[in-house]
């Protein structure tokens, strides 16, 4: 496909390159590679020259970028061509026999969730969110999460006093909300501040005051 | 190769990948990556809040426990280090 474009000036450069490709301007990644001049009297006068890129995808983005930190950290590891999921991507790693690419809790996985969506953010220009999971990871520890949630609701159900889970990540604490929003009689809220952010299961009708139990 | 994975994600993350450099010293099973960024993509590599520095900690110092290696990375700020009048 042809990369390089010339003008008269970057902009006609540009605006040739994106009438020839068909595509809108946020959808393209614009380098100059020569800037134009003037010369002299019309002398030696220099065109510009752009070079312009279909941008890829959030999603193939996505996945290129965690190839590239797979080859590193995990070769013999397998990253799967991301999955739309209801709140963007899941792309998904297998293979990771040691375990490097989790760490302890999930704080590597967490990490490297975070730069992937920076890095397809940066490239495709498209905000969107993407999950990483590793090794099944995210659904053992959501099962997990879903247990934790179930057994501190009883807890609190039996004991009448509000029941402070583990500091979770909010994926993790929106797990805990749907789930304890399956018992009755108790409700739940998030407290204290990222990354130590963790949900208290209060039973209804008792636990703190300020606020009204939601009881229609 | 925790110089290279750091120079892969620096370069991934900047808008002049030409302009990443990574130095490395190791002393005492300790690697300390020394990264330098173009002063305008600093912002790229740190993030609001040093967010961005520390995921790139984070799996840096994954990528050296695989080693068994302890990871520091420290970024070059230029403008910083550069003496004053």
């Amino acid at each position: 496909m042809r990369e390089e474009w010339t003008g008269e000036t970057v902009e006609e450069a540009v605006a040739r390159a994106l009438h020839e490709l068909g595509l809108p301007p946020e959808r393209v990644e614009i380098t100059v590679l020569e800037a134009p001049s003037e010369g002299l009297f019309g002398r030696g006068r220099k065109a510009a020259v752009v070079r312009v890129r279909p941008r890829p995808t959030f999603q193939e983005a996505a996945q290129q970028f965690m190839e590239g930190i797979v080859s590193y950290m995990a070769p013999e590891a397998e990253v799967h061509p991301p999955v739309p999921t209801e709140r963007g991507w899941m792309l998904s790693v297998a293979g990771d026999g040691k375990g490097v690419l989790i760490g302890r809790r999930g704080k590597t996985l967490q990490a490297l969730q975070y730069l992937v969506e920076m890095y397809a953010f940066h490239r495709s220009g498209e905000k969107e969110h993407v999950v990483v999971d590793v090794n099944d990871y995210r659904h053992r520890r959501r099962e997990w999460v879903r247990k934790e949630a179930l057994k501190a609701a009883r807890m609190a159900l039996r004991t009448g006093k509000p029941q402070r889970l583990e500091p979770m990540t909010a994926y993790e604490r929106y797990v805990v909300h749907t789930t304890v929003q399956e018992v009755g009689g108790v409700r739940s809220a998030s407290e204290g501040r990222e990354p130590q952010r963790r949900v208290v299961i209060y039973p209804e009708g008792g636990g703190e005051g300020d606020d009204q139990p939601s009881r229609r | 190769m925790v110089e290279e994975l750091l120079a892969f994600l620096a370069r991934s993350l900047v808008n002049h990948p030409e302009r990443v450099a990574v130095e490395s010293r190791e002393e005492d099973g300790t690697v300390t990556l020394s990264l330098e960024v173009a002063p305008e993509d600093l912002g790229k590599v740190i993030g609001r809040q040093g967010r961005i520095a520390r995921a790139i900690r984070t799996v840096m110092k994954a990528a050296g426990a695989r080693d068994g290696r302890k990871v520091v990375v420290e970024i070059k700020d230029q403008a910083r280090e550069r003496p004053q009048g």
